[in-house]
């Protein structure tokens, strides 16, 4: 299988993705297309965005070797891609610096996001306020209220905060709302979608924005061990840090890798963010791809402790890669994700993002059934101070 | 001839104009809508455009997000719209009826399935919002076996190009968004309707009918002017939910918001 030949023209994987919007959006996607396509094979334009990724982001990030966690899990060497040392704290700055790159060549002035978390609204003010550009970021309601210090450094960084009250009041709802003020403004404005979802060409797009951390990975790995590791590991909400680092390892057979979903409160409680493992494939914000549904096909809410994993869908990218079996989709819980939080945090004094523990819990039970030969890359797509009011509230403790 | 078709032939030989009210099947509550059905027919309605509800109406405002909302609250399912239709037609044989929607409920049911339930309940045709031609052809090849008529957006973005791809999957009528927008938006610019309903013409002899930002007679009438048909939505989706608590109002007040439309149309026909 060739699998960097995918998407095909029309932005199909398999059976999914795809373009499924309203007729005005049409014209304006492939526009996006044809200057993305220009772009991606312009020197200039590459040149900027290397220098703007080694100089304003900080990469590469490390690939660090967290030699007492893995000591301790008593298995195979844990590696940590350390995506939480970027600029804005996690891997979305990836994108957004691409994506703005873009949309600045393009004569765009004004530039939307949806957000969950609030780290694709944060890395996109950041990047809005450093290009010059009006920013109105879309973001749940529910999600305004757990992502706090988030909200308050998007308005810092001169961004519009929309909260959105429709629906779940979460991640997809503010990405319908984005949906809504794209439709309306497409004449001067740039919708940079945060994850590898949406219409073609932005689930391609974002992909080949993320590939750098597993470009990184790969020479890095090499350098540091002298081989590839035997397996990645990656927390999938959107799945935008998940594919960066799988992709460019598609293609080496050996290299296992296991995309891990958000098991909220247990698959089996209904509770949860876990489409691929879970879902079933539907339409749903422009491309066809597992979703989360009840028998009629109505969207059906989702559950996680983690905001930026709160999403009914998945890239579809991934829904192809589980349907080949290339690679392996998982899920845990609200819970073993917390104790993954403080496990790092204690061994290692790395504190991570609520999601990105998803990866690390994972990796917690995966380490143990691989002898200390071996070795793991766990994608840290970002840091956990945005968390720490949550983790403290579930703590019981005030501050 | 479908239905549609039938219509459009009548109302051209009277030199009228076709007046489509749009309303969320089951908003705000399940019993409302078949006597709705009736009551905008006697109001004026030509062909009557019933909304599937979806859970995340990417394509709409707020006016029908909220019937959407309202309608789901009573767990409104496409089986339960198409059951509607059985019962509409039970009393009307003639009004046409299209279905407008997002394409997961279709998915959901299954094209085959849900095209034959469609034509067995008296449905006419089908506008399935976030589904362009690109990726229709499955579905469209389902709708046409069981004589349904697919029916397609056409957009002020939309090229000369797209328009020859769109009109000939297209069957029934073509359906131009005014503006660029979600439904309900601002108010629409006749000029500019009418110099991209010139270009459309070039390129099919279907039915045109202009939606989006249609509020009151006289905007009705002046697309009436340069169109097949209009379309009005939240104007009366609108209502529905003011009177969401008094449901027992909403088949005099919102039919009632229809025929000023309807007068206005057919006085710019004389």
């Amino acid at each position: 299988m060739n699998w960097s030949a995918y998407p095909d023209a029309n932005g199909h994987f398999g059976p999914y993705g795809g373009i499924f919007v309203s007729e005005t959006l049409m014209e304006p996607l492939s526009e996006l297309t044809a200057a993305y396509g220009k772009y991606l094979r312009d020197p200039d334009f590459l040149a900027e965005l290397d220098a703007d990724l080694a100089h304003y982001v900080g990469r590469p990030s490390p690939l660090y070797h967290a030699e007492r966690w893995s000591r301790n899990l008593g298995g195979a060497q844990i590696y940590l891609k350390r995506e939480d040392l970027n600029h804005t704290g996690a891997h979305k700055v990836n994108n957004t610096i691409g994506q703005a790159l873009l949309a600045k060549r393009m004569g765009k002035t004004r530039i939307i996001a949806e957000t969950g978390a609030g780290q694709h609204g944060v890395a996109t003010a950041t990047v809005a306020a450093r290009l010059g550009l009006e920013c109105v970021v879309y973001m749940g309601a529910d999600d305004i209220k757990r992502q706090s210090p988030n909200v308050y450094r998007m308005r810092l960084l001169g961004a519009r905060v929309v909260a959105v009250h429709s629906g779940s009041r979460t991640l997809k709802d503010a990405l319908n709302e984005a949906m809504r003020d794209w439709v309306t403004n497409v004449d001067n404005t740039f919708y940079i979608i945060g994850t590898v979802a949406g219409p073609h060409p932005y689930p391609a797009m974002v992909r080949d924005f993320q590939s750098i951390i597993g470009r990184e990975a790969r020479a890095q790995a090499q350098a540091m061990t002298g081989r590839l590791p035997d397996a990645l590991v990656a927390c999938v909400g959107g799945g935008s840090n998940a594919i960066g680092l799988f992709h460019p390892f598609l293609d080496d057979a050996a290299v296992a890798m296991y995309g891990v979903e958000a098991a909220g409160d247990g698959i089996e409680t209904g509770r949860h963010s876990a489409p691929l493992c879970a879902g079933r494939p539907g339409v749903l914000h422009g491309n066809r791809t597992y979703l989360m549904e009840d028998g009629d096909g109505q969207i059906t809410e989702t559950h996680s402790i983690s905001a930026g994993l709160d999403y009914p869908g998945v890239g579809p990218e991934h829904a192809w890669l589980k349907d080949a079996g290339r690679v392996n989709y998982v899920s845990v819980t609200d819970t073993e994700a917390l104790e993954a939080f403080h496990a790092l945090t204690r061994t290692e004094g790395i504190i991570p993002a609520l999601e990105s523990s998803h990866a690390l819990a994972y990796a917690m039970k995966l380490a143990p059934t691989l002898d200390r030969e071996r070795s793991i890359v766990v994608n840290l797509s970002g840091r956990g101070d945005k968390d720490i009011n949550t983790i403290a509230t579930i703590e019981g403790i005030h501050i | 001839m479908s239905r549609i078709g039938k219509r459009f032939e009548a109302l051209r030989t009277q030199g009228r104009k076709a007046l489509i009210p749009y309303i969320t099947a089951g908003d705000p509550e399940p019993s409302v809508t078949v006597p709705l059905m009736h009551a905008l027919v006697e109001a004026g309605a030509d062909i009557l455009e019933l909304g599937v509800p979806f859970s995340d109406p990417m394509a709409d405002g707020p006016a029908i997000q909220a019937a959407c909302e309202r309608a789901l609250r009573h767990h409104v399912s496409l089986h339960g719209v198409l059951d509607m239709v059985r019962a509409f037609r039970e009393r009307d044989g003639e009004t046409p009826v299209v279905l407008m929607g997002y394409l997961n409920p279709i998915e959901a049911m299954g094209y085959a399935a849900f095209a034959e339930s469609a034509a067995a309940a008296g449905v006419d045709g089908v506008l399935t919002v976030d589904l362009p031609p690109e990726e229709a052809g499955d579905l469209v090849q389902r709708l046409r076996n069981h004589a349904l008529d697919p029916i397609f957006l056409v957009a002020p973005t939309t090229t000369d190009a797209r328009m020859d791809r769109i009109c000939s999957a297209a069957s029934g009528f073509i359906y131009y968004v005014s503006l660029k927008g979600v439904t309900g938006s601002r108010t629409l610019d006749v000029g500019s309707v009418s110099a991209m309903l010139e270009r459309l013409r070039n390129h099919t002899d279907l039915p045109i009918g202009v939606g989006f930002g249609i509020r009151d007679a006289e905007s009705a009438a002046a697309v009436a002017r340069v169109s097949d048909a209009v379309v009005v939505g939240s104007v009366l989706v609108n209502k529905l939910g003011d009177l969401a608590a008094e449901a027992d109002r909403i088949n005099t007040e919102v039919p009632a918001l229809l025929r000023p439309l309807r007068q206005a149309m057919d006085q710019c026909a004389e």
